[in-house]
């Protein structure tokens, strides 16, 4: 405190003693009450928008809230009734697996993969090729939903869609015929633009000397990305996987195009949640899956974290 | 034989830069050869060029008796240490080392005890399990020059070899890496725009500006001898004196005094014709006192260099911006104010006609190189 170090001689002259202010452990001198107070307005929209619908989500997967009905008037406590009966339905597990799927196909393998690809070949380019190629793959990334899968049915369709055109097989309906093959490359299409921005990025990091010297030692250019790039970017890698498979997890747009169907041959969980709750108007039974689509999340986002840890130790 | 023969050589880059001009060099099996210049005269496309790094636009490349233009770097049998070193940082010093024989193929036994020999010869020995970045700048450097070695190639190539070294380790790896190269007696290119650098380590030296080699010889060749102004310039710790003169018979005037032109100089010098008396600092001996063959001047800077002193002497002429410098031994130091004589040695001035050195030789005599070296290696 000031007090203590200054001599008694010139507190007299000065005329200031300080007031019995309590004393400040931040840097900035706001005091405790003042510094939360900061805090308070941005503690209260996350409680609010955050924090109570988890709660409430994890409150209503234990009940039998409904949308209609009398359990919508008086939902009861069924305990872990909607948990048991979500694990043990096979449609959930059908669904589950086709969520799999979809995270693997169009996200892991086809964004990833094409991003990488596209992000490797410009690598040393500049000037118009470069962005004519972003542009477009950007493009596909910005545009609304809605317009995306309006357009992505338009060359779809069975009877007047661009694709049955330029490949001569009127009649093909890619939708119904393969409707997971569709969603997953449509994914790909639509959000490689990420992968591809964050590994141009992480590939501007690569010294060039590393690779001229791989090249210099005979080096292909698989060899190259084995020993130079790829252990180079891993952490790049990894939080690019994580963030896209996450994405994909929660993904809803693919039922704009295919809605599930047909027979529940393309309905990955977010559309199964909704169909069962918002459309069946089983709340109660769709915030357990929520609940449990959650979890998933958390065990996917906890072995890329691992991952990306054991990437830090060991360098 | 692993001679590098250069041919028309041209490197033009695709936004127009001409980075190399038709360059002819001939650099000798064994040669410890050094490309010097300033930034941007096309020292490092010529390595790179050679490398395989970069194609050639025109010309010709030949290593030993093969005709290397179009081959990529894999298949050229050169090595090379870039300023950065370029260590994989995820792999340990052994496996550093070892690289190019995995990707020869080689098998992990083999490759393992090469690498483990050519460690120890080094001293890095107790490094092989470390990372590059548990490694100070030198060491980094060794296992670099390690992994140059474990391939056994024709041509060891070093881009600005001892630039991110601190000062006092630049001498000790300037001073390793001539005696390694003498020890492996491979031929050797590096880079630099050090000429000191290049003055201590070289067996020849290439001096390059804007593309092209405007003299090539030994470092004591470019050194007494500049071929040009340019050379003259860029040489030597401090740049030679360039003084205008103006012929008079077999004579100068210099700075308003007479001096004898130059032995190899004379008679091929016209009446009255304008030329550039050049004469380097160390060969400048300072008088406090009228000598004669004396050129005089007002003493203005004096700059202490340790063992001697740089001084700068104003001289009167035309222009008063004409002065010379001389390299002072130290306690003889003149005061800034005085006046003060520097005498030439004999033998030691060049005469430059539109910056070219007048000579009677058609080349300054090159000594063979260097060959059979290594005999005890």
């Amino acid at each position: 405190m000031v007090q203590v170090t200054s001599r008694p001689d010139e507190t007299v002259e000065g005329a200031r003693p300080e007031t019995g202010a309590s004393p400040a452990p931040d840097a900035a001198g706001l005091g405790r009450a003042r510094a939360a107070g900061f805090l308070v307005p941005s503690m209260v929209l996350i409680l609010l928008f955050l924090v109570l619908p988890a709660a409430w989500t994890i409150y209503l997967g234990v009940t039998n809230y409904r949308l209609t009905g009398l359990a919508a008037a008086h939902p009861e406590v069924v305990g872990l009734d909607n948990y048991t009966t979500a694990l043990g339905d096979e449609r959930f597990r059908t669904s589950l697996l086709l969520t799999l799927q979809f995270v693997l196909g169009s996200a892991v393998i086809g964004q990833a993969g094409l991003g990488f690809a596209i992000a490797f070949a410009l690598r040393d380019r500049r000037g118009p090729l470069r962005r004519v190629v972003e542009a477009f793959v950007l493009l596909s990334w910005i545009l609304p939903s809605s317009v995306v899968a309006f357009l992505w049915i338009a060359l779809l369709d069975r009877d007047a869609g661009a694709l049955n055109v330029l490949l001569h097989t009127p009649g093909t309906a890619w939708l119904l015929d393969h409707p997971m093959l569709s969603i997953i490359i449509f994914n790909t299409w639509r959000g490689t633009a990420f992968s591809m921005m964050l590994y141009a990025a992480a590939l501007e990091n690569v010294p060039r000397s590393h690779l001229e010297t791989a090249r210099l030692a005979g080096a292909s250019t698989a060899q190259q990305l084995r020993d130079v790039v790829f252990p180079r970017i891993r952490g790049h890698m990894l939080t690019n996987l994580l963030l896209i498979s996450l994405w994909t997890f929660n993904d809803f747009t693919p039922f704009l195009i295919t809605a599930g169907g047909p027979e529940q041959r393309s309905e990955i969980l977010a559309v199964y949640v909704y169909k069962v709750a918002l459309s069946g108007g089983e709340l109660g039974f769709g915030a357990a899956i929520s609940f449990l689509m959650l979890l998933i999340n958390l065990v996917i986002a906890l072995i890329y974290l691992r991952m990306l840890g054991r990437r830090k130790e060991r360098a | 034989m692993s001679a590098i023969t250069l041919r028309e050589l041209t490197k033009v880059y695709p936004n127009g830069v001409r980075a190399l001009d038709a360059l002819d060099l001939e650099i000798a099996d064994g040669e410890f050869f050094a490309l010097l210049g300033p930034s941007g005269c096309g020292k490092t496309t010529l390595l790179r060029t050679i490398a395989g790094l970069e194609l050639a636009s025109g010309g010709s490349v030949r290593i030993g008796d093969r005709a290397v233009t179009n081959l990529p770097p894999g298949q050229r049998d050169v090595a090379m240490v870039f300023q950065d070193y370029a260590l994989f940082p995820h792999m340990t010093v052994r496996d550093n080392i070892a690289y190019p024989l995995r990707i020869k193929k080689v098998g992990r036994a083999a490759r393992q005890d090469k690498a483990a020999s050519t460690a120890d010869e080094l001293g890095l020995s107790a490094l092989l399990d470390r990372r590059p970045g548990q490694l100070s700048g030198g060491q980094q450097q060794r296992v670099a020059l390690a992994r140059a070695m474990a391939c056994h190639p024709q041509v060891f190539l070093l881009d600005e070899p001892l630039s991110n070294l601190d000062a006092r380790l630049r001498l000790e790896a300037r001073t390793f890496l001539k005696r390694l190269q003498r020890e492996l007696g491979v031929t050797t290119v590096f880079v630099t725009h050090d000429q000191a650098e290049a003055l201590a380590l070289a067996d020849r030296i290439a001096v390059m500006e804007g593309g092209r080699i405007r003299q090539v010889g030994t470092p004591t060749e470019v050194f007494r001898r500049p071929a040009n102004t340019f050379v003259a310039g860029f040489i030597g710790s401090t740049p030679m004196n360039l003084v205008p003169a103006r012929a008079h018979g077999d004579e100068l005037a210099v700075a308003g005094v007479r001096l004898p032109v130059p032995e190899e100089a004379r008679g091929r010098l016209a009446d009255a014709e304008d030329v550039v008396y050049g004469v380097r600092p160390e060969y400048l001996d300072y008088s406090p006192e009228p000598a004669p063959g004396a050129l005089t001047g007002r003493v203005v800077v004096v700059e202490n260099l340790g063992s001697f002193s740089l001084v700068s002497l104003d001289l009167p002429g035309d222009d008063d911006t004409t002065s010379v410098q001389v390299v002072v031994p130290e306690g003889r130091e003149p005061q800034p104010g005085d006046t003060g004589w520097v005498v030439p040695r004999p033998g030691r001035s060049l005469i430059y006609r539109d910056g070219e050195l007048v000579t009677g030789a058609a080349a300054p005599p090159v000594p063979a190189p260097r060959t059979g070296v290594g005999a005890d290696a």
